[in-house]
């Protein structure tokens, strides 16, 4: 190689081009993967819920809006999106309450915080599955909750299979297994809020409850959002809970969006349906995050 | 702070704790008794079986539905580690043409659920032939969702390192990808512990995947293994999946005892603090 040659090739790989071409070598996994595990499959389930797919004719037909007349027509649509509505709604605000609760009080200065601490975030290191299968023991008519109550003279109801209790059971049984995790990110949290803004607050004879809605509140609120998004959108996802517990019964009463899609893709073989529900649900969860990601400028105090 | 607040925050705590506590109590110590006995509202089981130990090998092939999820969880938590790391350092450090815009494509995924693409990946793994293989399971977690959440943990982390580290090892003439490995990646244990704790956690968890994708018996992950031990008798042999169930808490516990500190570090570290 002579000179010349060896001082262009330096010139042009310059530091900065040799960064960058090591940025896309480093993206490229990334990128790859975003490509063909999110935005393809993404733009399928469009085309898909426009065709009707049967598998076991091996047949693909284009349908048009086909299956979004019958997603309107659906009688079980509303009934699907009451539970899923009931199901994130009441363990976002279950969740949300108990693990502020939970944080505030191991946030105390009291002895044994951490055995504490690691008792209510025991669950989320359970297995959920296993988690799920020993509340469904616990839940059953002769099971140990109604062994419980028995003993104190209380005829407990058939929890997962009346109408009436089933669902309230799923979103009990979901809060203990996750609230852990919330819970840790509240109290890293408190911990960051100065002292000395609660101790100037004391001073001006402020009530506990005034300094948790003045104080404690606004300055965690950038993680309340966070935490309430994460929770949201899990919410939405929850499926083993539903299979194990109730298959979505009694009736539909526990048949949420995702379960629902299942049952027709993958139990009726109605593909081209299962992807026009999956539409459904990302418009929801887009939405859903959305109103979010605009309420934080609403309510949340400061941002880093 | 007087005796009376301390008692009723004790006492407040050790009741809050009953339904936290009480499952697991009850998962284990049902999985001794004899089928006989698991009705009974006992706290102990009167006398210790070790018959629905044995019992969950004897009817399911688990330990190889066992060796299934560990090898799956173990792969996706490695894969991962090293996608998301890479990603994540050149997202945060470095500074190149359709920065942003990429950032972009990778950050859609946050927002897509892996719900919501399953029927179209079930079609494109059944055209490639790769139903009822591990494929699916290891392959989507370690690129789809779940690891552009990975990313994005990592690129907050990397954003905090200060740049006179790098700028230093620049000057000690190492390039980009040395400086990552010598300098940035063994900075980041904390943000790749609590990473490594999320996925595997989420493989370990994973159940409507299986589901769909794994028929043979030989093939399915623990989750689903979980739930055959009820279908396969007319009855529900409650004790034989209690035990199971038992069991497979055992490895999640392991890497959380490993990976604890890191992780309580990480959550602190990455942005997830208020």
């Amino acid at each position: 190689m002579t000179v010349g040659s060896a001082l262009i090739r330096r010139r042009f790989w310059t530091t900065r081009r040799r960064d960058q071409l090591t940025a896309y070598v480093f993206i490229t996994p990334a990128l790859l993967g975003s490509l063909a595990f999110v935005f393809v499959p993404l733009v399928l389930v469009v085309w898909y819920s426009l065709h009707e797919w049967n598998v076991l004719a091996d047949t693909f037909t284009f349908v048009g809006a086909e299956n979004y007349r019958k997603l309107a027509d659906d009688p079980n649509v509303p009934a699907v999106l009451r539970a899923t509505a009931f199901f994130s709604i009441g363990l976002v605000v279950l969740n949300l309450a108990l693990a502020l609760l939970l944080a505030v009080l191991l946030n105390q200065k009291l002895r044994g915080t951490t055995v504490f601490r690691v008792l209510f975030f025991s669950p989320v290191v359970v297995s959920l599955l296993a988690w799920t299968i020993v509340w469904g023991f616990l839940l059953q008519d002769n099971g140990g909750i109604n062994g419980l109550l028995d003993t104190i003279g209380i005829d407990g109801p058939n929890w997962l299979r009346s109408g009436g209790t089933a669902m309230a059971a799923v979103v009990i049984v979901q809060v203990f297994k996750n609230v852990g995790l919330n819970m840790v990110l509240f109290l890293a949290a408190l911990q960051g809020v100065p002292q000395d803004l609660y101790e100037a607050a004391r001073t001006d004879g402020a009530s506990p409850w005034t300094i948790f809605r003045r104080i404690t509140l606004p300055l965690i609120s950038p993680t309340v959002l966070l935490t309430s998004i994460i929770t949201v959108v899990g919410s939405l996802q929850v499926f083993a809970q539903i299979s194990v517990l109730t298959q979505g019964g009694p009736g539909t009463s526990t048949t949420v969006l995702v379960y629902y899609l299942y049952q027709q893709a993958f139990q009726f073989h109605a593909f081209g349906y299962g992807a026009t529900l999956s539409v459904l649900l990302f418009l929801i969860v887009l939405a859903l995050t959305v109103l979010q990601w605009q309420m934080r400028k609403r309510w949340v105090f400061h941002e880093h | 702070m007087s005796i009376k607040t301390k008692l009723f925050l004790y006492g407040t705590l050790l009741v809050l704790c009953v339904p936290f506590v009480f499952p697991t109590w009850w998962m284990i110590t049902s999985s001794f008794k004899p089928n006989a006995e698991i009705f009974s509202p006992s706290l102990l089981p009167s006398s210790w079986s070790l018959e629905p130990w044995r019992q969950v090998f004897e009817m399911q092939p688990f330990a190889q539905q066992y060796w299934n999820s560990a090898y799956i969880a173990v792969v996706v938590t490695a894969g991962t580690l090293v996608v998301a790391s890479m990603a994540g350092y050149a997202f945060a450090r470095i500074r190149f043409p359709g920065q942003n815009v990429l950032f972009l494509v990778v950050l859609v995924g946050l927002l897509i659920p892996s719900e919501v693409t399953i029927v179209p990946l079930f079609r494109i793994f059944n055209s490639l032939g790769l139903v009822d293989t591990h494929w699916p399971l290891i392959l989507v977690p370690m690129l789809g969702p779940p690891s552009v959440l990975a990313t994005f943990i990592m690129r907050q982390f990397f954003i905090t390192l200060p740049g006179e580290l790098e700028e230093a090892a620049r000057m000690d003439g190492l390039g980009r990808p040395a400086i990552f490995r010598r300098i940035a990646l063994p900075l980041a244990r904390p943000a790749l512990g609590a990473v490594a704790i999320f996925t595997f956690l989420h493989s370990w968890n994973l159940y409507l995947e299986p589901v769909v994708y794994i028929s043979s018996q030989a093939k399915y992950t623990l989750p689903q293994a979980l739930t055959q031990f009820t279908d396969a008798y007319q009855g529900q042999l409650w004790n034989v999946q209690l035990s199971a169930a038992s069991m497979t808490a055992i490895p999640v516990l392991i890497v959380f005892v490993i990976a604890q500190r890191q992780f309580i570090e990480g959550l602190a570290h990455t942005g997830l603090k208020g």
